[in-house]
């Protein structure tokens, strides 16, 4: 297939090349600049308006925050910055941001952990499955991911919930139901049953490069398969585990689908805290806060390690 | 192997079961008679013919398919030229800039990106006037920004796997950048703008959470009103929904895997 240019367009595409050129604006220069005052002005420039409104105070009004600056009746203007929300966040009596935070982490972790469990075998299976069929399960992999995440995380809810589909499975053989939605469990679940394909497809791409010589090597000098797995195929599929892991581990922190339907009350992440006061308590100097707050302790830190991880990826090869 | 024999193939069979049971269970009970409880009462197409009739599901479904393919065309175009400039360009002041800034968005979680733009259009009205209010136009923007990181990713993978020397063939043939580009790169990178496009509309048609902060009045997107729905227990008609879209999906997927077996087949013959 090619584009082919008829050639009066080209000729008047030339022409306005020719006439920025003259202003002293190269096409090049175009090029760079539409991303990138694009991204300034709808992705860095809205940070910064976040920081700004974070140092304000919730007021009762549109909009319902404190101005920054305010000029008096003399004429003088006068900036008024408030670090309230962010000593409320560490030191609320409570703790609930505190614990929120922690709690992000720890179910964000745990679920990875649930995800490695589950999705090393089904990567390494496709990965040594034969070529006609290895094409087919690797679409079964990536099929959910285009369906839509909201629905995948409400049809899970219909499996779990107290009259759901394995409660009704259970009662056949005559087991008392179990409390499955509103846990923590359940949201465990729900993170695992929604980023396992990105968990997959990075493995799977480590795992299918491996030389079977090297496991044939390990077979021939005595080692039993299990062994052959640990010494040999498990780290050299490290860099794979970790960037899989990492597409579990990051959008699950910030996660709020999951843990508001399926998780309890007391399942509080901090994605959903800083959605409740945004929307119900309408604090949005407090929300912006806590956006601040999640992108230095939790964003950044991220950013950083995978560079890192890049970076000896890259010197690897 | 011995023992080992059947662990593989039950471990990955669990796994399998684990992704399909729940959407399989959706789309049987889609089909159910009885409304209120997940309890298979007999076959019914009561349902869809709920979802026909409700007033809110269709209208938000149409809205979301225009925002996604207004908000994927411009991040098609806003993430291929930040591609070009990013693997094609060979150094330009503020480069690594531009590559952390396109890719955060990726990392990103999305209620730091709803609140952030939020507060940007709330402040930008009261300085400027625009944009007014909060609606369409703010979530086209919305997705616009955060689809935009995704095309580059994709397109970015597919000029760095092609090499220059075709380009540079066609420079010392006389030919214009602007031609060699819709010539030459253009062609090559188009599968990647393909899919980059796709996955921006799949994206935007699912966004719950940034749409939920930037939407006004009388915008709400599909997925705001299935939340609204699904937060307080099962809704029929949002099976049947589900189970449409999951057909159109899976046919989708099922035809792109058989023409991608079938284009990959030449290029083994050829």
């Amino acid at each position: 297939m090619t584009l082919n240019l008829p050639g009066p367009v080209s000729n008047r595409l030339a022409w306005i090349r020719r006439g920025l050129a003259t202003m002293g604006i190269s096409g090049r220069a175009l090029v760079i600049a539409a991303p990138a005052a694009w991204l300034t002005l709808f992705f860095l420039v809205p940070l910064a308006v976040v920081f700004g409104i974070s140092l304000a105070t919730k007021e009762f009004g549109q909009p319902p925050y404190s101005d920054l600056l305010t000029t008096s009746d003399k004429g003088t203007v006068q900036l008024t910055l408030h670090l309230s929300n962010y000593i409320r966040i560490f030191t609320d009596p409570s703790n609930i941001y505190i614990n929120a935070f922690l709690s992000s982490i720890r179910i964000a972790a745990i679920s990875t952990v649930f995800a490695i469990l589950l999705g090393y075998p089904m990567a390494y299976a496709i990965a040594r499955a034969p070529d006609r069929w290895r094409n087919i399960l690797l679409m079964l992999v990536i099929l959910p991911f285009w369906t839509s995440f909201l629905l995948r995380v409400y049809a899970l809810s219909g499996f779990l919930r107290g009259e759901g589909v394995i409660n009704n499975v259970l009662g056949v053989f005559g087991i008392a139901p179990l409390t499955m939605m509103q846990t923590d469990f359940a949201v465990y679940v729900g993170i695992v049953y929604s980023y396992l394909p990105f968990f997959i497809l990075p493995l799977y791409t480590n795992l299918v490069k491996l030389d079977p010589a090297l496991l044939e090597a390990s077979a021939d000098l005595g080692a039993r398969p299990i062994r052959t797995f640990f010494s040999i195929t498990l780290p050299l599929s490290m860099p794979g585990v970790i960037a899989g892991a990492m597409l579990v581990f990051i959008p699950a922190i910030g996660e709020f689908v999951i843990p508001s339907l399926l998780g309890g009350p007391g399942t509080q992440m901090i994605g959903r805290i800083l959605w409740d006061e945004f929307f119900s308590k309408t604090n949005w100097p407090r929300a912006a806060a806590l956006a601040i707050t999640m992108l230095i302790i939790v964003v950044i830190p991220i950013m950083l390690m995978q560079r890192a991880q890049n970076a000896v990826v890259e010197g690897r090869r | 192997m011995g023992r080992n024999r059947w662990f593989l193939p039950v471990a990955s069979s669990i796994g399998f079961i684990f992704l399909y049971a729940p959407i399989l269970s959706l789309v049987v009970f889609s089909f159910n008679a009885n409304r209120l409880v997940t309890v298979w009462s007999g076959f019914s197409t009561q349902a869809y013919a709920d979802l026909w009739a409700d007033p809110q599901l269709l209208p938000a479904a149409w809205l979301s398919l225009q925002i996604a393919a207004v908000s994927a065309t411009i991040a098609l175009v806003l993430g291929t030229l930040c591609a070009v400039a990013l693997v094609r360009f060979r150094r330009f002041r503020g480069k690594t800039v531009l590559q952390a800034t396109v890719s955060a968005p990726l990392v990103m979680p999305d209620v730091i990106t709803g609140i952030a733009l939020l507060l940007l259009f709330v402040t930008m009205q009261s300085l400027i006037g625009w944009p007014q209010g909060r609606g369409v136009l703010t979530i086209i923007l919305a997705h616009s920004t955060f689809c935009t990181a995704y095309v580059t990713v994709v397109v970015q993978s597919r000029l760095a796997d092609f090499d220059m020397s075709l380009e540079e063939a066609a420079m010392d043939l006389g030919a214009s950048p602007v031609r060699v580009f819709f010539d030459i790169t253009l062609p090559i990178i188009a599968p990647a703008l393909v899919s980059g496009w796709l996955l921006a509309f799949t994206l935007s048609l699912d966004d719950l959470v940034i749409a939920s902060f930037v939407s006004g009045p009388g915008s709400s997107t599909l997925p705001m009103i299935i939340f609204s729905k699904v937060r307080l227990g099962v809704a029929p008609e949002v099976n049947a929904l589900a189970t449409i879209i999951i057909g159109v999906v899976a046919v989708g997927v099922v035809f792109a895997t058989i023409y991608g077996l079938r284009q990959g087949g030449k290029q083994k013959q050829a």
